[in-house]
């Protein structure tokens, strides 16, 4: 019998889309700052940024479950003064989604913002414009393909998030059950249908989402190309 | 009157220039890597200078040990080597980019003496190099200037719009009356257009001479 209880669906779009949107904010903010500004240390935080797309899910969810555990800093924190507990609930699957996806929005838009011709960006200045209307007149529409790109890699990159979700959200069912979790266990209980269901159901999403992408960034670049 | 006398460290060597600009055409002639783009870079404040001073009419653009004025306050219009015109907008849209509101009567004039008047909604990429480099001039006098900076503002064009360009340029500085700055590897148009030529080298002016009017 095929499972018709789509808990694991919602919770995982639920899941990507807030990550997802969070990731777009903070990875173009930090990526607009890394490529206006130098500092010492510069590149070692850049490594730092970039980290979790080498380590393994499972060492970034044992980092997370110690900075967000109940003893550990933020968890420690977000529990006395808000009472907020990570462990074992859906934000802490967001957070892991967040930290996992946070790279490829990051190196998109670092790519995205490093292709735009500084001069453009020197004729708005001493066109009188600000540098908040700048970056919304020019640096962020021509900076957009890539933006997107990396909004709908982090999107996907959420959605198939297992490891480090697994080690800080667990597996509840009706609650942190998202698709990649939600297989694993089916194939551990020996429910295959059930694992399959949802194999081709995150296959087709995923196959969705990169075959979308690729065709508008085609058609975009295509756009795009002219304007250069 | 813009007074400019700055030294600045480059890679290669060290720029230190003194000079001054009333309302004119000068020439800043030289091979390239000479210094001139930078030049242009201090006083229109993309860059600052490692010491000296900028003033144009009674105002500091930049002084030695004080905080330089934001490019965004100084008064200048930058016509770039490239035209720089936003690729995502069109020509209206270029030209009104740094526009105070209030002002089109100026532009409009402005518009019919470059003759771009029909381009408006078009795209930079569907404009030939003579036209971007009106669209270019225009945007840079549409925000009022008090002086308009050239970098190699002709250099893409083949012979003939250059010429056609050169004239515009003349006419356009005597409507407009404020100092024209322009950065040229070409001697036949420093001397065209300048009213004096700074000649440039290795960060040095080593010579300076009012045009032959005869050239004009």
């Amino acid at each position: 019998m095929i499972e018709t209880n789509f808990t694991p669906l919602i919770l995982s779009l639920k899941v990507a889309a807030l990550s997802t949107s969070l990731v777009f904010v903070i990875g173009l903010l930090l990526a607009r700052i890394m490529t206006q500004r130098d500092f010492f240390g510069k590149n070692l935080l850049e490594s730092f940024f970039l980290l979790p797309l080498v380590l393994p899910p499972t060492v970034v969810g044992f980092g997370l479950l110690i900075l967000f555990g109940k003893y550990g800093f933020f968890g420690k924190l977000l529990h006395e003064w808000f009472g907020i507990q990570i462990v074992f609930t859906l934000t802490g699957a967001v957070i892991a989604s967040i930290v996992v996806s946070f790279p490829l929005m990051y190196q998109s838009a670092v790519a995205a913002f490093t292709s735009i011709d500084r001069r453009l960006e020197d004729a708005a200045r001493t066109l009188g414009s600000s540098e908040w209307r700048l970056f919304w007149t020019v640096s962020f529409p021509l900076a957009w393909p890539g933006l997107l790109a990396g909004f709908v890699l982090s999107f996907a990159r959420g959605l198939g998030e297992f490891g480090a979700t697994l080690m800080l959200a667990g597996y509840i069912p009706g609650k942190t059950d998202t698709i990649p979790v939600a297989i694993y266990f089916a194939v551990e209980a020996g429910q295959m249908e059930k694992a399959m269901f949802w194999v081709v159901i995150i296959v087709s999403l995923g196959m969705g989402t990169t075959f979308w992408l690729n065709w508008w960034s085609k058609r975009n670049l295509r756009r795009y190309a002219h304007h250069k | 009157m813009l007074k400019v006398s700055i030294q600045k460290q480059l890679p290669d060597f060290l720029l230190d220039v003194s000079f001054s600009v009333n309302q004119e055409i000068v020439a800043l002639f030289g091979p390239s890597g000479s210094g001139k783009t930078t030049i242009l870079s201090t006083i229109a404040g993309l860059i600052h200078p490692d010491a000296g001073e900028i003033t144009l009419g009674d105002q500091h653009y930049f002084e030695q040990g004080k905080k330089p004025m934001p490019v965004q306050k100084r008064k200048i219009g930058y016509l770039f080597q490239d035209y720089a015109l936003f690729p995502h907008m069109t020509v209206d849209r270029n030209i009104r980019y740094g526009m105070k509101p209030g002002h089109e009567l100026a532009l409009e004039a402005l518009l019919s003496t470059v003759g771009i008047d029909h381009l408006l909604d078009k795209y930079p990429h569907q404009l030939s190099g003579g036209q971007k480099q009106r669209v270019a001039l225009v945007r840079a006098l549409a925000t009022e200037p008090e002086i308009l900076l050239l970098d190699e503002p002709l250099s893409a064009l083949d012979s003939d719009t250059r010429k056609q360009c050169q004239d515009e340029l003349l006419r356009l500085h005597r409507m407009w009356n404020i100092p024209f700055l322009l950065v040229t590897h070409d001697r036949e148009e420093a001397e065209k257009l300048a009213d004096v030529i700074l000649f440039i080298e290795n960060g040095r002016i080593k010579e300076s001479h009012a045009a032959t009017s005869l050239s004009r």
